[in-house]
């Protein structure tokens, strides 16, 4: 009998199941790129609340904010690119309906993503010195060096570990132990997500043998090691309405549909979260799919 | 050829701020900041390194968002940071406010715990003003967008920057300020934002009057440079040849 590593597979459901109200979680991707959208819709319809969500945010953190789940957001940014301002954000800051607000730069958010992966309690930095970053995180302490540069001291930003109890990342494919790969062009930082974090809980678009993963793309593509994960889920179109280079780009379609709702009247908000939010993923999936034959006609 | 336009100057005057960087990697945020450097590369800088704003380097000058360039390296998000730390890199930013001391604000409008206008966010201006070359580009000069003080500090200027102490201030390099209706610095008295020269058909008092601070102004203002019949042609016959960069600095302002 041969013995195999484990199978990680699991549904939507117990990847939420294993989740807390109060937990810190790591949002994978990049504003509008590759986002687990399907694990997000996922916790925007569950019971959890009082989250901790780091995240460089697009609609993830738009949808959780919505629906009031966020207690403390952890971002540097947050934007659906061709539609630069989210409005889900922007209407809960605007009515500070976000209670703790932690804003960096964005390489501050990878030293504190790499201090957590690296188990230290800090990484040194310049960004933030000077800036409103340490004005609005006091909490936030710079450290001086020991060394002399050019005759000065320097004091950097002692940039805080971003630990994770959490992080749900959205990859092309995996196996059941996972292993997976990126096929697009940038593997964002998934794999510091995973490092950073308690544990991993990696959506992909197909689940395919371990063979299968390198047999028409280079290992290098092999961003995330099982060792990094927990949980597995076969998510199809699981990143949608953000991009999943090359299984799909971003629906632009959607996004303008969902940045309208976000904007518009609370009944404009109802209806679409009735139309595309209320019931499971697959009810989800065939809803877009009729709004799309929809606006074709 | 002297029937250029406003956006024509704007992105000579982009170019220019790009002409002296050698081998580095310009990022333009923003639709003539990245005619600018296509521009630069074609004639002052052919040495500029650029990408396609997602993650690969292009060794071709493309037309504006144009695909399928022959590409010369990678530059995922995380190499980014990498260059960011380097230094070897220069980035015209957009801001939605810059103050007198050259501070920018992209983050929000109003007090940051409620604001009245949630914005981006920081982003990497935090981190690319102490890093790196970094530059602004604003398409509508007005009141509204240099003022007094901004109300987040983004991006850090020169005199928060030495308070900040050695390290904020070591790398901390903002080149210039380019709008629609001048060229600006830092160079004024005690790091102030400085009148470098105004667009053509602009006067020094427009330009006072639509700054809400008060702008270290010299006696004797230059003009910005028309653009030369060469860059006319890259503009319109390559880069840009359906008139996008119109959509930033409309038609109408076309030099008088």
């Amino acid at each position: 009998m041969t013995r195999k590593p484990r199978d990680k597979r699991m549904s939507i459901d117990e990847v939420i199941g294993s989740l807390e109200s109060g937990m810190t979680i790591g949002i994978g991707g990049w504003g509008p790129r590759r986002k687990p959208m399907a694990l997000v819709r996922a916790l925007y319809r569950s019971d959890l609340t009082d989250l901790t969500i780091v995240s460089w945010g697009g609609a993830d953190v738009g949808l959780l904010a919505r629906a009031g789940k966020i207690r403390r957001l952890v971002y540097a940014f947050v934007s659906l690119d061709s539609i630069p301002l989210e409005p889900n954000f922007q209407r809960a800051r605007q009515s500070k309906a976000i209670p703790e607000i932690v804003e960096l730069d964005e390489g501050m958010f990878q030293t504190g993503l790499r201090a957590a992966a690296q188990r230290l309690p800090f990484l040194p930095m310049r960004a933030g010195l000077g800036s409103d970053v340490l004005v609005n995180n006091p909490w936030i302490r710079t450290v001086t060096s020991p060394y002399t540069t050019d005759g000065a001291v320097e004091e950097l930003v002692a940039v805080p570990a971003l630990e994770l109890d959490a992080a749900l990342v959205h990859l092309n494919r995996a196996d059941e132990h996972g292993n997976a790969s990126y096929l697009g062009p940038d593997p964002y930082f998934d794999d510091l997500f995973a490092m950073a974090a308690e544990k991993t809980y990696l959506s992909v678009e197909q689940v395919v043998d371990t063979a299968g993963l390198t047999v028409d793309s280079p290992v290098q593509r092999l961003l995330v090691s099982r060792m990094l994960v927990d949980g597995v889920v076969e998510t199809p179109n699981g990143a949608h309405f953000t991009t999943c280079t090359p299984d799909y780009e971003r629906d632009e379609r959607f996004q303008k549909a969902y940045a309208a709702a976000a904007g518009g009247s609370d009944e404009d908000w109802q209806a679409f979260h009735d139309r595309f939010l209320a019931g499971d993923e697959a009810s989800y999936q065939e809803a877009v799919r009729a709004f799309h034959e929809e606006a074709d006609r | 050829m002297s029937d250029w336009t406003r956006a024509d100057v704007c992105a000579s005057a982009i170019a220019d701020a790009f002409k002296d960087d050698g081998e580095i990697f310009a990022s333009p945020m923003g639709l003539l900041p990245m005619l600018g450097v296509r521009l630069a590369k074609l004639t002052s800088n052919p040495d500029l390194v650029i990408s396609d704003g997602e993650s690969l380097f292009l060794a071709g000058v493309p037309p504006l968002f144009a695909k399928g360039d022959v590409v010369e390296g990678w530059i995922p998000f995380r190499k980014v940071f990498d260059v960011v730390a380097y230094g070897k890199r220069h980035v015209m930013m957009g801001a939605t406010q810059v103050d007198r001391h050259g501070n920018q604000n992209i983050s929000a409008i109003g007090d940051f715990a409620q604001p009245t206008r949630q914005l981006l966010g920081s982003r990497g201006a935090p981190g690319n003003t102490v890093n790196n070359r970094t530059s602004y580009w604003v398409p509508k000069h007005s009141p509204r967008v240099f003022v007094e003080q901004v109300d987040v500090v983004s991006g850090v200027g020169p005199r928060r920057a030495k308070a900040a102490g050695p390290a904020a201030a070591r790398f901390n390099d903002i080149h210039r300020i380019v709008s629609n209706l001048a060229v600006l610095d830092v160079g004024g008295p005690d790091d102030t934002v400085r009148l470098v020269s105004v667009h053509p058909g602009v006067t020094v008092d427009d330009v006072v009057a639509q700054t809400g601070f008060t702008l270290d102004a010299p006696a004797d203002v230059p003009t910005t440079r028309e653009p030369t019949t060469e860059e006319l042609v890259l503009i319109r016959e390559m880069l840009d040849p359906k008139g996008l960069r119109f959509k930033e600095v409309p038609q109408e302002e076309a030099a008088k």
